[in-house]
């Protein structure tokens, strides 16, 4: 450890231990939010990767059937009965707070909701139903779909935050706050070897003074 | 801050194709400019989620990393027609890497 590069007065040592005072509370605020951070982490993420695998399989499927679809018609065919979509997805995006980490929340709005027609843009003469099987998988998929977008957007963000908040949690523990303190001991020695000194020196003068008399 | 978002999806044309069909916007792309140039594009036209096949990912790994520590657009990894290249599972075990320290699942 090192010694910070400061003079030995007695100014700079209440300055030091202010800083130490604030970096040791600050280790602690952000230890606890570190530990916050990651059990939240966790849980998202153990949701995360369970999403993600089964939105794999069931877009897998889907893909196979409309590989199905686009070989019993034509493509041109194919094209034109998706061409016009009925449905339209947006999305509302608000910013949520978790432990300081701006996450996205969410919420989607489909034109279509509440809408008991029928979800097929198309008519039913042309298309083959190899194609009505595929987008109504699809169509079951999106809201999970939809759901593992924002949960792996906030996991991403979040495992970036925890990471920075560890190093600062290290760098407080391991490098600020024993440099501190070592200062802190080392302007405390100064100042009392320099007091010893100078109470000695009067001994000395008072000696030699009471010695003239 | 409310404001409505759009949704994409990005890939080739067999893979994406379906989802024209459920209202989202897609934008077929075959080469890497093409591609990097399209999500580009996306990111500043408010769009607010932007799903792109893996086969496609895979050609512009920069672009979708520059992305992921923002908060929109979120840039997620779906696998195409041809399956998975497993691209989105290594993300979320290397977030876990990163976050952890060692991959705990």
């Amino acid at each position: 450890m090192a010694i910070l590069n400061v003079k030995p007065t007695r100014m700079e040592l209440t300055t030091l231990r202010k800083r130490l005072a604030t970096a040791t509370r600050g280790h602690k605020l952000l230890k606890d939010k570190q530990d916050e951070l990651m059990r939240r982490f966790i849980e998202l993420i153990r949701k995360n990767k369970a999403l993600r695998m089964d939105v794999e399989k069931e877009l897998h499927e889907s893909f196979q059937e409309f590989l199905l679809a686009s070989a019993v018609m034509s493509p041109e065919l194919l094209k034109q009965a998706v061409a016009y979509p009925k449905e339209s997805i947006s999305v509302e995006i608000k910013k949520k707070n978790i432990m300081s980490v701006n996450v996205p929340a969410m919420n989607f709005i489909r034109k279509l909701e509440g809408d008991e027609g029928s979800i097929y843009p198309y008519g039913f003469v042309q298309t083959s139903s190899e194609l009505d099987d595929a987008i109504s998988k699809l169509y079951g998929i999106m809201p999970k779909l939809l759901e593992l977008a924002e949960i792996e957007k906030a996991t991403q963000l979040m495992a970036d935050e925890i990471e920075k908040t560890r190093r600062r949690v290290n760098a407080l523990e391991y490098r600020t706050i024993p440099d501190l303190e070592e200062t802190i001991r080392y302007i405390r020695m100064k100042l009392d070897e320099n007091e010893r000194s100078s109470i000695t020196r009067l001994m000395k003068v008072k000696d030699i003074i009471q010695k003239e008399a | 801050m409310i404001y409505m978002y759009k949704v994409a999806v990005v890939g080739d044309k067999d893979s994406i194709l379906g989802f024209k069909a459920l209202g989202v916007d897609v934008f077929p792309v075959v080469e890497k400019d093409e591609a990097r140039r399209v999500v580009d594009t996306l990111a500043r036209h408010k769009y607010g989620i932007i799903f792109i096949t893996e086969q496609t990912a895979s050609l512009i790994p920069e672009t979708i990393e520059r992305y992921n520590n923002q908060m929109l657009p979120a840039v997620i990894l779906i696998p195409s027609n041809q399956g998975t290249l497993n691209i989105g599972m290594d993300m979320i075990n290397k977030n876990v890497e990163k976050a952890v320290g060692t991959n705990i699942l």
